[in-house]
């Protein structure tokens, strides 16, 4: 009879999943299937509502990254009403959007990876988390939890709330820059640059550890994927969406959102609630990419702020260009913190900040409207049709974990191929499974537009589908 | 002006809450209360539009009177003995109120008129923190048919108001109900998208009556919806000045 081993619930990820390894004669994993759980159907039941309404309504898909979806709802619903925004309302919005990947790359790093690098892949699970963090590396918790602050509290003073602020609205903005407000975030400036820096450094001093991991955390070639301003600067908020191929060489580039159709096919999967988009002219499943802070800093040439830019191209040495290693994305999302901090001070300093006009008003003026923004965790396309009289008659959402999806399951096959043998599990080899899937700090809430708590549950199952065992969290 | 020509008013004196108050014969429970620092709770009644006691939420006990009255269609009489906030008025509210939130589709965190919602505020008045009766969740249309404004079905709690203010005080009576019990709902003309009405006129006094995101003005996001209702004591008394 199989052993069970339960650990639960799983610690570290977004939302609920389970992983399936399956064992060849030898013993040896065959394959390997990331599976996702929930179903929660946002698509279904925006029908009907007034696009107004919508920003509001896909912020509920997740309370994690409070702004994404209202970023890209709040664009898609400018695209239908056919508007440009007024130049103050772009800076605010990408204010705040860079606040958000502040403090969920520092949720991401320090609360979520960081009992992993600092404590070991192998250290016991009872003490390897946050509160084992704190009591082993307090000075690296404590920055992890100030710097959180530092973006939670930029999101707040520019909407109103941490979570799901009413502030980001069809046109624009819905109030302008509170001058008290700009001075307290720019005095916050000094502290998370910082934090931002010496953790850069740190990561630095680290990362040749973990050489192991980097050569099987998903390390392959793919294409990827994310939005890039002008002049291939790295960019989060707007600009055209470009693919590159493995060796970093331009595949394609969307000038307008609305294009997105004709390059990214969304395959079903039995197995999983979460959808795999793919390049569609490589077609399924050899359309593997990858979105997020790896594939944005891969598809950029440079940052445009002198921290970042600098550490960017240590990165870019001792990581290789493009970076193909998955492991690499904690690297990145350390060099997009750096940044979105200098980005932050360089806004507040524009002298249009505290104007005034920040809301463009218009009726709906297009039948058809998509909006593409960067969450911290990869590209997030929002694609709506309503009817004459501006309400929703369909939704298509595609969420960065989406995009991710083919390739974490390569990861997770990678991995376990690395470290499982036999027939049965240890914790070490779970822990690095979950650790590929980390990497990608994905959010499953989102990505399933789900609901439901983080678990996690891995079974080793022989080719006729029998359980030989059975890890869960 | 010669004072020995208007009628005298009849003057009765009644307990509200254990205190002595006079009144009219002529004025409702609900103003006498006001008039002398009583809150009862409210939801259909609007200064300025006549009463219909459809929300039953300022239900008052009268001592000698088996059932429990509302207090806007009440009218004083002389020895009457009130209770305006007895245990048992407050547990009914509160059930009232759940019965309200569940018949349709709340949902406040994504409304336009949340934090400017009559319905929200008084939930939080009376400590409706859940609902304990199970929820009807029906699918209900948007009527986003008319210029400027529209009707949210989900989100009407069939008050009345503006009916009221579109026959009473624009003269107009685009606006009625349709239908029985909890099947009833807000139609124009003949059951019309309001678009199509051709007796409205687009005044707007209804959205503005509205207690809740039902009416709304178009273009508004979440939270925005802020309703202005304070032209209606106004104009009411301004039309009877002039008629």
């Amino acid at each position: 009879m199989a052993q069970q081993i339960k650990i639960e619930p799983v610690t570290r990820i977004e939302g609920h999943a389970k992983i399936t390894l399956t064992l060849g004669d030898d013993g040896k994993v065959n394959d390997a299937m990331f599976h996702v759980t929930q179903f929660r159907g946002f698509e279904k039941f925006v029908e009907g509502r007034p696009l107004t309404e919508m920003p509001s309504i896909t912020a509920r898909i997740c309370g994690i990254c409070p702004v994404s979806h209202l970023m890209a709802s709040a664009k898609a619903c400018d695209d239908l009403l056919s508007v440009e925004i007024p130049p103050t309302a772009v800076k605010l919005r990408r204010l705040m959007n860079l606040a958000q990947f502040t403090q969920s790359h520092a949720l991401s790093f320090f609360h979520l990876s960081s009992p992993d690098l600092l404590l070991g892949f192998d250290a016991d699970p009872a003490t390897r988390n946050v509160v084992g963090l704190v009591r082993k590396h307090p000075q690296r918790a404590a920055d992890g939890i100030k710097l959180r602050k530092f973006g939670q509290r930029a999101i707040e003073l520019l909407g109103g709330k941490r979570v799901h602020p009413a502030w980001l609205v069809p046109g624009g903005v819905n109030k302008a820059l509170d001058p008290a407000a700009r001075e307290e975030i720019l005095a916050g400036i000094p502290q998370a640059l910082d934090i931002a820096r010496r953790t850069v450094e740190f990561f630095k001093t680290i990362v040749d550890q973990f050489h192991h991991e980097i050569d099987c955390f998903g390390n392959f070639p793919t294409m990827f994927a994310g939005l890039v301003a002008p002049h291939d600067l790295w960019e989060h908020y707007d600009g055209t969406f470009r693919f590159i191929d493995s060796d970093g060489i331009d595949v394609v580039e969307l000038n307008e959102p609305r294009e997105y159709q004709r390059y990214i096919g969304e395959a079903v999967e039995e197995f999983s609630y979460l959808k795999s988009p793919y390049y569609k002219p490589m077609g399924y499943p050899d359309g593997i990419y990858r979105v997020g802070p790896l594939a944005r800093v891969n598809i950029c040439k440079g940052f445009g702020t002198p921290l970042a830019d600098e550490e960017l191209a240590e990165f870019r040495q001792r990581a290789g260009n493009p970076a193909l290693s998955s492991f690499h994305f904690h690297w990145a999302r350390l060099l997009e913190t750096l940044h979105a901090v200098e980005q932050i001070q360089r806004i507040l300093e524009a002298p249009d900040i505290l104007d005034k006009q920040v809301r463009a008003r218009a009726r709906p003026n297009r039948l058809e409207g998509v909006g593409i923004s960067e969450a911290p965790r990869g590209s997030l396309i929002h694609h709506y049709k309503i009817d004459e009289d501006g309400r929703m008659v369909w939704a298509n959402l595609i969420i960065a974990t989406g995009h991710n999806n083919l390739s974490i399951n390569r990861g997770v096959l990678q991995v376990a191929k690395e470290y499982v043998d036999g027939t049965k599990l240890k914790e070490g080899m779970l822990n690095r499974v979950e650790a590929v899937v980390r990497t990608y700090d994905p959010c499953l809430s989102c990505s399933t537009h789900a609901l439901g708590q983080m678990a996690m549950k891995i079974e080793l199952t022989d080719r006729e589908g029998q359980v030989l065992d059975v890890l869960k969290r | 002006m010669n004072m020995s020509t208007l009628a005298t008013p009849q003057v009765i004196t009644l307990q509200i809450d254990g205190q002595d108050v006079s009144a009219r014969a002529d004025e409702s429970i609900l103003d006498v209360a006001r008039e002398n620092g009583i809150d009862i709770p409210t939801m259909c009644h609007l200064d300025g539009l006549d009463p219909v006691g459809a929300c039953r939420l300022c239900l008052i006990e009268i001592e000698g009177t088996p059932k429990l009255l509302p207090a806007c269609m009440t009218y004083a009489e002389e020895g009457m003995r009130v209770l305006t906030d007895s245990p048992r008025l407050q547990k009914y509210r509160r059930t009232i109120l759940e019965l309200i939130f569940a018949e349709r589709n709340h949902v406040c965190s994504v409304c336009v008129s949340n934090g400017h919602c009559e319905l929200q505020n008084m939930a939080v008045k009376l400590g409706v923190s859940h609902v304990t009766v199970a929820y009807r969740y029906p699918k209900m249309e948007v009527d986003s048919s008319h210029d400027r404004f529209r009707l949210d079905h989900n989100r009407c709690i069939l008050c009345t108001r503006c009916v009221r203010v579109c026959d009473a005080v624009e003269g107009a009576h685009t606006k009625d109900v349709m239908g029985r019990g909890v099947l009833s709902a807000i139609i124009h003309d003949l059951n019309e998208p309001w678009g199509d009405s051709d007796t409205c006129t687009s005044c707007g006094k209804c959205v503005h009556v509205c207690p809740t995101g039902a009416l709304v003005e178009k273009g508004t996001a979440s939270s925005e919806m802020a309703k202005r209702t304070q032209f209606l004591p106004y104009l009411t008394r301004m039309r009877e000045h002039h008629s």
